[in-house]
């Protein structure tokens, strides 16, 4: 009776309460659908570019700075490379440092986060007073000197942002668990004799998490400029990686001539960083519990 | 503050059991750091009996909720004194061995139902998990959540709701049913029926008091509202700083209050006043 999925009857009404919600959040549509061309474009590079040697270290010497034209749809870079190749093979190099990036401040920061906000006191202290010192410098001159320090790679960089990226998501998850272990349904499960544990994992950390799903969707397109950054300022990616932000840092010097050089990477990054803050409004909204309405 | 440590010694502990209080508190303190909040001589409630706890806000009517839940700890009091369930000394028991009692044996339900329910979950899916935590398997689970939402007057069917989808008194009762799933012996009721609107607090009373009576369940009744208390309690206590001031029969105290401070309270609910 009670099964959260059971008869087919049930998953029919579920799939149309899905239906019912993504025709009401078009941001949602919009930003996934976005995402979702973005990844299988970084899938399928090899089918998609025209020019695939043309995203490592290949040159064509005579076909420098071309504009674009019926064979290279955006020009051709400062070495003779077609520059949409280069785009997409661009979408599986600084999502994928986003991915790692999140994915490793997320499992430093959450359980961090958790702990501070539920068992508070000394840990809590102890905790957040090592978070402040991180987000006391300035994220990105922190993320420039580690990266400086260490050998110029994706790696590093990954690394470095990780680094300064992680304190943020602990303070959002403290501040939730925090909220949510004071919320008289806590005590309800203590008093029902639920373990520690489980209320850790069951009702502290699903009640907590919304708002970090949030920040994480809307801080892709924030790792992405950081990563880019750094690869403009040399400390990340090397040159034949297809890498956005280092073609726009390659292509600069020829901006007033050459213009497609630097605005198609630019927009990739553009448009990557605009879906997934669409994806995270979106997300936002489905989300919330509060919104859940009645059938 | 009265006698600290086990009061009552094993004389006592060999009368538990049989035909003693369900619960027995004796010389419970309750003390924040050094500053003592509750020191409560005595107070049981026995098998199938509606207890009413009476007092103002901050008289130490819910501090002494979360001790008997063993609970104090986690709003960070300390608390000497003895808690028997059935004769069993509750306050030298582990957190695990609490827990196992905790939702079994001895239920709580709280002030505000609303609150009382993770929003991420349907209803029934922390029914069914309390359940299963308690060791019953998945059908098993199933069938006493469903029995017990109809021993409390509502369609099983809520059970597939999410708390935001559920008025404040479906809330309270799906709590209660909670509890009766359980099986609890004992239920700490907290100003149950406190956020509830007139009308459906009636309901509330009603059902508490039909459960006394056909599940046998003893209640422990925390209300600062002495009308809801006299019309629900066999027994009652009156609770001021901490301590009880008085307690007898619900009959007897409402009508003639020995201790002044009961007379006030009295005089305090409309309609009425004390006859003495």
């Amino acid at each position: 009776m009670i099964q959260t999925a059971a008869s087919p009857a049930d998953r029919a009404t579920l799939s149309a309460s899905v239906r019912d919600r993504l025709s009401g959040n078009p941001l949602l549509v919009i930003g996934g659908s976005v995402v979702a061309v973005i990844i299988i474009v970084a899938v399928a590079a090899p089918l998609l570019a025209p020019f695939p040697a043309d995203a490592g270290a290949a040159t064509h010497p005579f076909t420098v700075l071309r504009p674009p034209s019926a064979q290279h749809w955006l020009g051709t870079d400062q070495v003779g490379r077609d520059v949409l190749s280069r785009v997409l093979y661009g979408a599986r190099v600084s999502p994928l440092i986003a991915l790692f990036v999140l994915l490793i401040a997320g499992a430093v920061g959450i359980p961090l986060g958790i702990a501070a906000g539920y068992f508070g006191g000394w840990l809590d202290d102890l905790i957040m007073r090592i978070t402040d010192i991180f987000l006391a410098f300035p994220a990105l001159l922190l993320a420039l000197a580690l990266a400086a320090v260490l050998p110029a790679s994706l790696t590093s960089v990954t690394i470095a942002i990780a680094a300064t990226w992680w304190p943020w998501y602990t303070r959002l998850i403290r501040g939730q668990a925090a909220s949510v272990a004071g919320r008289p349904f806590v005590e309800n499960c203590r008093a029902l004799g639920i373990s520690r544990r489980r209320i850790i994992f069951r009702h502290i950390l699903p009640n907590a998490i919304t708002p970090l799903i949030v920040q994480v969707s809307l801080d892709v397109g924030g790792v992405i400029l950081t990563a880019s950054a750094l690869s403009f300022l040399g400390l990340g990616a090397q040159d034949p990686t297809p890498d956005w932000g280092l073609m726009v840092s390659e292509g600069q010097s020829y901006f007033t001539t050459d213009w497609w050089v630097v605005t198609f990477p630019g927009l990739a990054i553009l448009i990557t960083a605009f879906a997934f803050n669409l994806l995270g409004d979106g997300l936002r909204d489905l989300l919330d519990p509060r919104r859940t309405f009645l059938r | 503050m009265s006698a600290a440590g086990t009061a009552g010694g094993p004389g006592r502990a060999a009368a538990g059991g049989g035909a003693g209080p369900r619960l027995q508190i004796t010389g419970l303190g309750i003390s924040f750091g050094s500053r003592p909040v509750v020191a409560l001589d005595e107070l049981s409630v026995g098998a199938a009996e509606i207890v009413g706890l009476a007092g103002e806000s901050g008289s130490g009517k819910s501090m002494t909720t979360l001790a008997v839940l063993g609970l104090a700890h986690t709003v960070g009091a300390s608390v000497t004194g003895s808690i028997r369930l059935d004769g069993q000394e509750l306050t030298v028991l582990s957190q695990s061995q609490l827990r196992e009692l905790r939702g079994r044996r001895i239920a709580a339900v709280f002030q505000n139902p609303a609150a009382a329910f993770s929003p991420v979950y349907r209803v029934g899916h922390v029914v069914r998990r309390a359940l299963r935590c308690h060791g019953a398997s998945g059908s098993e689970a199933d069938d006493r959540a469903a029995a017990a939402m109809r021993s409390v007057l509502l369609p099983p069917d809520l059970l597939r709701r999410y708390p935001s989808q559920l008025s404040g008194g479906q809330l309270q009762r799906v709590a209660i049913a909670l509890a009766l799933a359980l099986q609890a012996e004992v239920l700490l009721a907290d100003e149950p029926t406190s956020a509830l609107d007139v009308t459906v607090q009636a309901e509330v009373l009603e059902l508490l008091r039909g459960l006394r009576e056909s599940a046998g369940l003893s209640i422990l009744f925390i209300s600062h509202d002495l009308a809801v208390v006299a019309e629900l309690c066999d027994r009652v206590a009156v609770m001021r700083d901490g301590a009880i001031v008085e307690q007898g029969p619900a009959a007897r105290l409402l009508s003639t209050p020995a201790a002044e401070y009961t007379a006030e309270l009295l005089a305090a609910v409309p309609g009425l006043e004390a006859e003495a």
